[in-house]
């Protein structure tokens, strides 16, 4: 008690007082598990200091920034800036050592589907790997969001309230999951099991769903892909779903509405934003996925559009290929794909975050 | 459960209609069906490859060995060096990452506001949509392209730093906002100054909830291969310098051995088919079982991480 006496009444007067003071001096709550009887101190401390609101103490000594506070605000600071400064970073670096290859590429590199880099004949295009990549994401969405949705619903308003974290931290399992351990099972477990299906499906044998492979395709790496992403999309919608308002449910529930029809009157259309977003953040993670992918992927030589054929991905074009980075051109053009990899999941995650953002500001 | 919100219109009420109560039904089954399907790949997963790893792992020698001159139809061997090479790199990533991200945590919750701050919001959330591979790349592009350093372990570490920053940021950043304001105005109110304040009162107090944040992101970084790819070459042999040389690690392995699962010749008494079943006689090949046997070391490594965090979580007395 003595010890907060002193402090109290040395530091306002002393600005430089606060520099160092005991560390005994200093108030309880320095323990974690004092916090939980946090809320009688605080309604002493609102009394006290009513002025000093948020974080904005600095001036409190009469306008003096304290040394200490300087340097820790810099620091941190600092460290914000670094983070910025590597976003940024990745971007210069991979635009810069591969502009000298697009440069000397004979082939249109947003249009062709060719990809020779022998370094006399630069030829590569990112068309065909774009559509490899983007048809496994949209296959995967098509699959998981339904099923994220019927989780997420299954969470939040059936499942009893004890039984529902439990559950939760279930599905966040898959996400522990390492994707390396995916693929394995992808292509030696699940894909043989898939087999019925991909025959069904590929009877229709046009365009899309000629018939080419049976288990090393782009429609099986969709469906792991789709395993992979749920839990993601699951979380998101889980939490916008809990969020919706307590009235819009006792409105609908007051109208008489069965247990469905208050989900589509008060839950759905409340999360149908998060619902969305958490779905963008799922392809973000699909576009970018590599080794399941391309464990699953067989490597083809030409290009089809068909989701029964093998192909590859950026991701699984590029690490495939780790071992071929020998000349700066060579490198170079997987340096451009990796950069058209991170402009794409840029361009979705920073969509799905707007959306995200904008729904706050109406929560 | 859909007789649950039969009841809620209750008695006296105007009676559904048989259609509504249909749909009603059909949505109950159709969201449960969901929830069952949704465990059906990770009940599969794991029955699979506990099923095929188990018999690999329970040897004393799969923990203390190497793969150093085995061939794969001498059995025998261990995963001692993929373990230390995925440790090592892995300690190497968080040394960087927990204080870097634990200050930017700071800097958003303490001190974030202005343009900087906004800034650092969004480059976090795209660090966190960074594919591995791009971040692999990118650690390529810099260290060996334009520095001309050779592959090692610590590159692979540099690019998992970007990996597991955003983890870690995230999650001090809601810890941070859990600790009650009380708490700092209190510590003010009593003359300590901010960054006093932030080190002794502030992180002490979101301390576990911090821990968990660090935990998860080594669960998240553990099982990468898309960097061990592009940065990190397998060796059979182990390498305890994460500065030079080859270094092997769990996901490699687990390629290494998929990539051979078709290597056979010779003869045994048995061997594993590409499904890790044993076929009597015929060609041994250890592939299959060195394998399924790293698959399981490395969810056994990934879940005890995500446990830990779990149970340290769970002592959080604000998380709540």
């Amino acid at each position: 008690m003595a010890d907060r006496e002193r402090n109290l009444m040395t530091e306002p007067g002393m600005p430089r007082g606060g520099v160092d003071p005991d560390p005994a001096a200093l108030p309880a709550p320095a323990q974690a598990p004092l916090t939980v009887a946090s809320s009688q101190p605080g309604t002493i401390t609102a009394d006290v200091a009513p002025p000093v609101s948020g974080g904005d103490v600095s001036s409190f000594g009469g306008g003096k920034r304290r040394v200490g506070d300087k340097v820790f605000a810099t620091v941190a600071s600092g460290a914000s800036g670094l983070i910025v400064a590597v976003v940024v970073l990745v971007a210069a670096f991979l635009i810069a050592r591969s502009w000298n290859s697009i440069a000397h590429n004979n082939a249109s590199f947003l249009f062709s589907h060719a990809w020779s880099t022998s370094v006399n004949d630069l030829r590569f295009g990112v068309a065909g790997l774009l559509w490899t990549t983007v048809l496994s994401a949209v296959i995967a969405l098509v699959i998981a969001v339904p099923v994220a949705v019927g989780v997420a619903l299954f969470i939040t308003q059936y499942a009893p309230h004890r039984l529902a974290r439990p559950v939760a931290h279930v599905i966040d399992l898959l996400a522990a999951i390492p994707s390396i351990i995916y693929g394995v099972w992808g292509v030696s477990v699940l894909a043989p099991h898939l087999t019925p299906v991909v025959r069904v499906l590929s009877n229709i044998g046009l365009g899309l769903f000629d018939k080419k492979f049976e288990t090393r395709n782009v429609f099986n790496a969709g469906v792991v892909l789709a395993i992979m992403i749920l839990p993601v999309i699951t979380a998101i919608s889980r939490d916008v779903f809990e969020r919706t308002p307590r009235q819009n449910i006792e409105a609908a529930w007051a109208l008489g509405a069965t247990r469905w029809e208050m989900i589509r009157l008060a839950v759905l259309p409340y999360g149908r934003p998060g619902v969305i977003s958490g779905a963008m953040l799922g392809m973000g993670r699909a576009l970018g996925e590599t080794i399941a992918v391309m464990m699953i992927l067989g490597k083809v030589s030409g290009f089809s559009f068909s989701m029964f054929d093998g192909g590859e991905t950026f991701a699984s074009k590029i690490a495939n290929s780790a071992a071929e980075f020998s000349t700066p051109l060579t490198t170079g053009a997987y340096l451009a794909a990796g950069l058209v990899l991170f402009v794409l999941t840029f361009v979705v995650n920073a969509l799905a975050r707007w959306i995200v953002n904008r729904r706050k500001d109406f929560a | 459960m859909s007789s649950a919100s039969v009841s809620q219109t209750g008695p006296g009420f105007a009676r559904i209609n048989r259609s509504r109560k249909v749909k009603n039904h059909a949505a109950s089954v159709l969201v449960t069906l969901a929830f069952g399907l949704a465990l059906v790949p990770l009940v599969w997963l794991l029955w699979t490859v506990i099923g095929k790893g188990w018999h690999v792992v329970v040897h004393a020698s799969w923990w203390t060995g190497n793969q150093r001159n085995l061939t794969y139809q001498d059995a025998g061997g261990g995963v001692y060096h993929a373990i230390i090479g995925t440790l090592l790199q892995v300690a190497v990533c968080t040394v960087i990452s927990v204080p870097l991200a634990v200050l930017v945590g700071i800097y958003l919750v303490e001190y974030g506001r202005g343009p900087l701050a906004r800034v650092t919001t969004f480059m976090v959330d795209i660090m966190t949509g960074i594919p591995s591979i791009v971040a692999a790349l990118f650690v390529y592009a810099v260290f060996i392209a334009t520095f001309h350093l050779t592959k090692a372990g610590w590159l692979v570490s540099l690019s998992l730093v970007l990996l597991m920053v955003p983890v870690i940021v995230r999650t001090t950043e809601e810890m941070l906002k859990l600790v009650p304001n009380e708490l700092r105005e209190a510590s003010y109110a009593l003359g300590v100054v901010k960054w006093k304040t932030i080190l002794k009162v502030v992180l002490p107090t979101a301390f576990t909830g911090l821990v968990t944040g660090v935990v998860l992101g080594i669960a998240r970084v553990a099982g990468e291969t898309a960097p061990l790819l592009i940065l990190g070459p397998y060796t059979a042999n182990t390498n305890y310098n994460v500065f030079s040389g080859n270094q092997a690690a769990l996901p490699t392995m687990i390629n290494e051995m998929f990539l051979n699962l078709n290597h056979a010749t010779g003869t045994g008494a048995y061997h594993l088919d590409a499904n890790g079943d044993r076929v009597a006689g015929a060609a041994a090949n250890f592939a299959p079982e060195r394998m399924w046997g790293t698959a399981l070391t490395l969810i056994l490594l990934v879940l005890a991480l995500n446990l830990i965090a779990r149970l340290i979580g769970r002592r959080t007395k604000i998380a709540d």
